[in-house]
């Protein structure tokens, strides 16, 4: 372990919280870090998983990158390609869709000019649509980052965009500090 | 007022605190279960309340306990499944967001019953704020002595964590679950063997729902019997109830098994009723998955009675006429929603979600998805109605994991239920709600 660590991917305080999260499995079984650390990585690498970064993924967890790159192309929080700086993620499933969440993805899109799955030429923002994320009593719903925005409305949808625009909005950050 | 147990405090400020959780009478299910219950007696009581899985399945969650294999020397795991991913359910989050010591004493009560010294609440990746939460009370819990090395100065000790999945609905499916807690892609496993065989690390395990585990202290401080003394005959306790939708009041709501459909949906109480004074059209009542009935045999079963929130009552009349109860996921659509647009969504979910292991599931779901969009812009064709049918039929228990069975009843109970909708919706190649 001692040589990996020396890689200069994470800072010396995310290695601590890898191995912290390493050792809440059983010996043997390090794989099982894996989710975890690729949201780490994920938030340290711009948003998204580069072979880079997978392949340093691989090496901390002793682990082949093929094992890495076939998990981290299952599960659809792991972006595979460059994301802009604020990603929005809105959901429309049945319920969501039931109280408009149409029209806040079209909202978007015009405020945005971009179609989901692009990012703005300034490189801020990138829009996607997502499946159901388990608040369908707050419909129309979206994410950001670890937040959720709850009952929004095309008004709402303006305030947030001012005021990402405002702060310079970057959605990914650890998630666990 | 209905009895509240899952609920009970939930508006209680801070509640996330030990402190006031514990003040609250919170962590005696635990310091009762050293007094007086052996892990085997622990079991038995929970077989005895009637308590069943409320992650979807309702199974008896004692009678799932009792098959864990206790014959190997292989450690045996106990893992929560708070991948909450259904659509229109959300009622998991609302425990683990503002209760979760009472998630904490049900796994601690659970992993005692099982002789489990290490368990996992693996929970969605999109809700890590909720993941941090449990986090914050899972180090309380250790600070205060109820998780640990021998807890409370008992001979018994356990270690719990938290995982995150990372965007995957397949991945509640319990084994594709232990699949993505060991690192992997969230292939589902072909069963048997069982997880209480080989479950997590090829050992002994039980996978039992967020809710289900939160029922536990209640059960234990008040008795097996007052828990069964709740509810029908074969649905006992409480359940919550998320509603979404076209009601005025959506939110999640514990009710006691056996609560009319129409009360519930009516009452203020609780959904207060259709917005706008709408008219009820139809609703899905235990999550995406189960059946859409339209608002007639909501409310009454075919053979005229009232129908109930229980397993039998929303079953009777099986597919035909009847649904489930699944995960409380109750999503109510007024008369201005557009089937085909409605369904399309869930096709278009399914499709998303399936992991594409067994050829019916992966290839008929992006099938029914195209045929859906495709009536859906006007372009589809009388045939189309029955092709769906068709692929819905043949996919349904021909997959490894009830993921395709998922995908087939909703379209299947759709057109059984609207097919005149559907036949409109192409005849005048556009949709009569949107256009
Ligand atoms: C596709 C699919 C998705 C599922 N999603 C969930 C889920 O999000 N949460 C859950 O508790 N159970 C879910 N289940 C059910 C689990 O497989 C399992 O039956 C349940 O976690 C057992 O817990 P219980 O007995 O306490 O209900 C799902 C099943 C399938 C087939
Ligand atoms: S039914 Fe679908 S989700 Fe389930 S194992 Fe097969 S392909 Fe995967």
């Amino acid at each position: 372990m001692q040589e990996k660590q020396n890689i200069s991917a994470f800072k010396s305080e995310t290695i601590e919280l890898v191995n912290k999260i390493i050792n809440r499995y059983p010996e043997g079984r390090q794989k099982s870090a894996l989710l975890p650390i690729l949201h780490i990585a994920q938030a340290e690498n711009n948003g998204w998983l580069s072979t880079g970064i997978m392949d340093y993924v691989a090496l901390l967890l002793n682990l082949q990158p093929i094992e890495v790159y076939e998990v981290a192309t299952f599960y659809s929080m792991f972006n595979l390609e460059p994301v802009g700086n604020c990603v929005i993620e809105v959901c429309q499933t049945g319920p969501c869709w039931l109280k408009g969440s149409d029209e806040i993805l079209a909202h978007f899109e015009k405020r945005l000019g971009i179609k989901p799955g692009e990012t703005t030429e300034d490189g801020k923002f990138t829009l996607k649509t997502v499946e159901c994320l388990a608040a369908c009593g707050n419909a129309p719903v979206i994410q950001v980052g670890t937040d959720y925005h709850e009952n929004l409305t095309t008004e709402k949808v303006d305030e947030l965009i001012e005021k990402w625009k405002a702060e310079n909005k970057v959605s990914h950050s650890n998630p666990y500090l | 007022m209905a009895r509240k147990i899952l609920l009970h405090d939930i508006d209680v400020a801070n509640l996330t605190d030990f402190n006031v959780y514990r003040n609250l009478g919170g962590y005696t299910a635990v310091e009762k279960m050293f007094k007086n219950f052996t892990p085997d007696q622990l079991t038995e009581e929970v077989k005895k309340s009637g308590l069943r899985g409320r992650g979807g399945a309702g199974f008896p969650t004692g009678l799932k306990w009792s098959f864990l294999d206790k014959k190997t020397d292989k450690p045996r795991y106990f893992v929560c499944n708070f991948d909450e991913s259904e659509p229109g359910t959300f009622k998991d989050r609302h425990i683990g967001q503002l209760n979760p010591h009472q998630l904490i004493e049900g796994m601690i009560l659970g992993s005692y019953a099982l002789g489990v010294r290490t368990a996992y609440v693996y929970i969605r990746g999109e809700l890590f704020y909720v993941l941090k939460i449990i986090e914050k009370a899972i180090e309380e819990a250790y600070q205060n002595g109820f998780l640990g090395e021998n807890i409370k100065g008992s001979a018994y000790s356990l270690d719990l964590y938290c995982q995150p999945g990372a965007g995957a609905y397949i991945c509640g499916e319990e084994t594709a679950l232990l699949e993505s807690l060991e690192g992997k892609r969230g292939n589902p496993r072909i069963k048997p063997p069982f997880p209480a065989v080989v479950g997590l690390y090829g050992c002994p395990t039980v996978v039992n729902n967020v809710e289900t585990i939160a029922s536990l202290p209640w059960i234990i401080n008040n008795g097996a019997e007052a828990y069964a003394a709740i509810g029908t005959e074969k649905s006992k306790g409480t359940k919550l109830i998320s509603a979404c939708g076209h009601i005025n009041k959506p939110g999640v709501y514990e009710i006691e098994l056996g609560l009319p459909v129409e009360e519930f949906i009516y009452s203020d109480e609780y959904c207060g009723g259709i917005r706008n004074g709408n008219k009820l059209k139809a609703v899905i009542a235990g999550g995406s998955s189960v059946p859409i009935l339209p608002a007639e045999l909501i409310l009454k079963t075919a053979k005229g009675e009232p129908r109930l929130l229980s397993y039998e009552s929303l079953e009777e009349g099986g597919f035909e006429t009847g649904t489930m109860l699944g995960s409380g996921g109750f999503i109510v659509m007024d008369d201005t929603t557009c089937m085909v647009k409605s369904l399309l969504t869930y096709a278009r979910f399914y499709h998303h979600e399936s992991c594409g292991q067994c050829s019916p599931c992966r290839e008929g779901t992006g099938w029914m998805e195209n045929i859906l969009r495709r009536i859906d812009t006007g372009k589809g064709s009388m045939k189309d109605i029955d092709l769906l049918v068709h692929i819905a039929k043949h996919v349904e228990g021909n997959t490894i994991c009830p993921l395709g069975d998922a995908a087939a009843w909703p379209v299947a109970s759709a057109i059984r239920h609207f097919r005149e909708e559907f036949e409109e919706h192409i005849k005048l190649q556009q949709c009569r709600f949107t256009k």
